[in-house]
């Protein structure tokens, strides 16, 4: 068994950071397209780990070399379907996002803001901190 | 009897099918959500005595050979986490019957139910994957219902929440594909039998990568500190009695993940320093982030947080004592954590509150939930004669046996985490409980959207739980002598692979 074409191995490396990259991004519709490319980024790794390429895993069929592994073509099908469905989702949570908060941006915690203007005021009953009050009533949500 | 095996996962799946059909009818709904939900309990039961009388039970489905086709392994850790997750599942289902599905401001029986089966699902089929692609399916399975329920009734702050906890976990699952693929460029399977007898013959710097690997993934998904960000955040924004499951049982599975591949694909002949101090750090980390916490949620978060540190210390011990300890652990966790989460339901019900701030005098409000909050905190801190006590005492015997200077170590810093959840759990009494009603706290609205019936339901429920707690620490006799079983089946996995490898020939 030949090793993968080093091409393919280059495309994984340039998927994956710039996946990551995406990933950490504010704006959800990054995210999103970083998710995508995450997901061809691994799915890739899936086929190459079947081996180099060769004549089609079917019962008579001739070609140059040995038969490929399809066993990881099968679970890159599966991978696809899964991470298909999970993008949809991902687009439908961000357009929710922006109907209900006006922004595609991600927020900040605001418990955590709280907590952290609290003990700079210790002794005090915690209050309201600025985001709080510019997004009224996301604690409600608890 | 091995057509049992696949029923606690296909007889929720099947209830999912039938509850998208009549998603309309909340009726009907109301019957089929239990329904199904004990099926899969019932099946479960009847899987946990064919593994006492035959030992493990191993499935081929389709009929393909072991390395090649989806095997479905039944063993004795398996069946005992799939009879109590079962169970909780069951329990918090009928919670949201009481309740009505989308708590008390919005009503998606339709999307509830069948998501809620669908979960069930995905975690039954976690605790019977028999290869590592099945389990990335079971735990995509699991998580796609999670994010829908995560998301229900969306206000704007939970589908912030979600968004994170959407974004966090498809990383590791990602990251899972990736480690996957490598696992079957290095070692030819994904098997997780077969993977067993050809890593050990891998040369010994690819085994440890792929064994970080893994740690890494699970780490992600079951909130190991230093990958535990996200869960404080997302997980007290959901309804409460779906945060209840996902406390239970979605770090959970991935904990019983990570045991089964360490155990079986990575196995050691010493304990591992690095998951030992990663357990350190989760128990000290998250066991000090409760006492900093106002929000009753936040709180119960950090110390499920807290708590996944003690699982990974019974774990990284790798001897039959530890991961013993590591299993009453994981059952004694699963029940405590949905109890502590539906008393806070019932708390928030009476009294429309969760932050400790505005909260008090809850004993004279109602003594009922106050001993219904009283005996699993006591639990979850370990107090004696609880099902807490028992469990850390099975994790400290063998942090103790196993006489390395970082294990001795180790169990001071959860000797000292257990002080710390005592104390979170003292604050959450003191504030919440016995201090009279702070000044101008407005009075707790009476909540009409309960019906009645609904709020028994729901008390007898949580009382149904809370019993079940003590009923663990009754019977810590047989189940520890369970757990022994189970924890040297995974020390040698010799039982494992033979029901997988040679059972399949035949």
């Amino acid at each position: 068994m030949t090793g993968p074409g080093l091409v393919l191995v280059v495309v994984v490396a340039v998927l994956f950071a710039a996946g990551f990259d995406l990933l950490m991004q504010r704006s959800l519709i990054r995210i999103v397209i970083g998710f995508s490319l995450l997901g061809h980024g691994a799915n890739l790794v899936l086929l190459l780990a079947g081996g180099a390429a060769g004549t089609p895993p079917l019962l008579g069929a001739k070609g140059p070399g040995a038969a490929v592994d399809p066993f990881p073509q099968a679970m890159v099908l599966t991978a696809i379907v899964i991470t298909f469905g999970v993008t949809a989702f991902l687009l439908a949570l961000a357009y929710r996002s922006r109907r209900l908060r006006g922004g595609d941006e991600v927020r900040d915690d605001v418990e955590d803001r709280r907590i952290c203007a609290e003990r700079h005021r210790p002794g005090e009953t915690p209050r309201a901190t600025p985001l709080e009050q510019e997004n009224p009533g996301p604690e409600d949500g608890a | 009897m091995n057509v049992l095996v696949p029923l606690p996962f296909v007889l929720p799946l099947l209830g999912a099918a039938l509850a998208m059909i009549a998603r309309r009818r909340g009726a009907w709904l109301r019957v089929l959500g239990p329904l199904a939900a004990a099926g899969g309990v019932a099946a479960s039961a009847a899987l946990l005595a064919a593994v006492a009388r035959d030992g493990v039970l191993a499935v081929q489905l389709g009929g393909w050979a072991a390395p090649l086709g989806i095997t479905l392994v039944a063993d004795r850790l398996s069946v005992l986490l799939l009879v109590v997750s079962g169970t909780v599942l069951l329990a918090v289902m009928l919670h949201a019957v009481g309740e009505g599905a989308g708590g008390t401001d919005g009503h998606e029986p339709g999307v509830f139910y069948p998501a809620y089966l669908t979960l069930t699902a995905g975690v039954s089929l976690v605790f019977l994957a028999g290869d590592l692609f099945n389990l990335f399916v079971a735990f995509e399975v699991m998580l796609a219902s999670s994010y829908v329920l995560m998301t229900l009734t969306p206000t704007g702050e939970r589908v912030r929440a979600g968004m994170t906890y959407t974004v966090v976990s498809l990383t590791s699952s990602i990251l899972f594909l990736t480690s996957l693929g490598l696992t079957y460029a290095a070692a030819g399977t994904v098997n997780l039998a077969d993977l067993s007898t050809r890593v050990p013959e891998l040369p010994g710097a690819t085994r440890t990568a792929l064994g970080l690997l893994f740690l890494v993934v699970f780490g992600i998904k079951g909130a190991i500190v230093p990958m535990h960000m996200w869960l404080p955040d997302s997980y007290p924004v959901a309804l409460t009695k779906i945060t209840a499951v996902f406390a239970a049982l979605l770090t959970k599975a991935a904990v019983y993940s990570l045991i089964r591949v360490e155990t079986l694909v990575f196995p050691r002949e010493h304990g591992s320093w690095v998951m030992l101090v990663l357990a350190a750090a989760t128990i000290v980390i998250g066991t000090l982030g409760a006492l900093t916490h106002d929000d009753i949620h936040r709180v119960f978060s950090f110390i499920l947080v807290g708590h996944i540190g003690y699982m990974l210390f019974g774990l990284a011990l790798f001897d039959v004592a530890g991961l013993t300890g590591a299993i009453l652990y994981l059952v004694h966790h699963i029940v405590v954590q949905a109890t502590l989460f539906l008393v806070s339901d019932l708390i928030q019900g009476h009294t429309g509150e969760t932050s400790l701030h505005r909260l008090g005098g809850l004993v004279s409000l109602s003594a009922f939930i106050s001993v219904l909050f009283f005996i699993p905190a006591m639990s979850v801190s370990g107090v004696p004669p609880t099902s807490g006590f028992v469990a850390k005492l099975a994790l400290f015997q063998a942090g103790v046996a196993s006489g390395s200077v970082l294990a001795y170590a180790v169990t001071g810093v959860a000797v000292v985490g257990s002080v710390l959840t005592l104390m979170a759990m003292s604050r959450i009494w003191t504030l919440g409980f016995w201090r009279t009603r702070p000044e101008g706290a407005q009075e707790p609205p009476k909540s009409e959207s309960y019906t009645r019936g609904g709020v028994r339901l729901m008390q007898s429920v949580t009382t149904v739980l809370v019993v079940a707690g003590l009923l663990i620490a009754a019977l810590a006799g047989p189940l520890a002598s369970w757990s022994r079983h189970a924890a040297s089946d995974l020390v040698s996995g010799d039982a494992y692979r033979h029901a997988v490898l040679d059972g399949g020939k035949r």
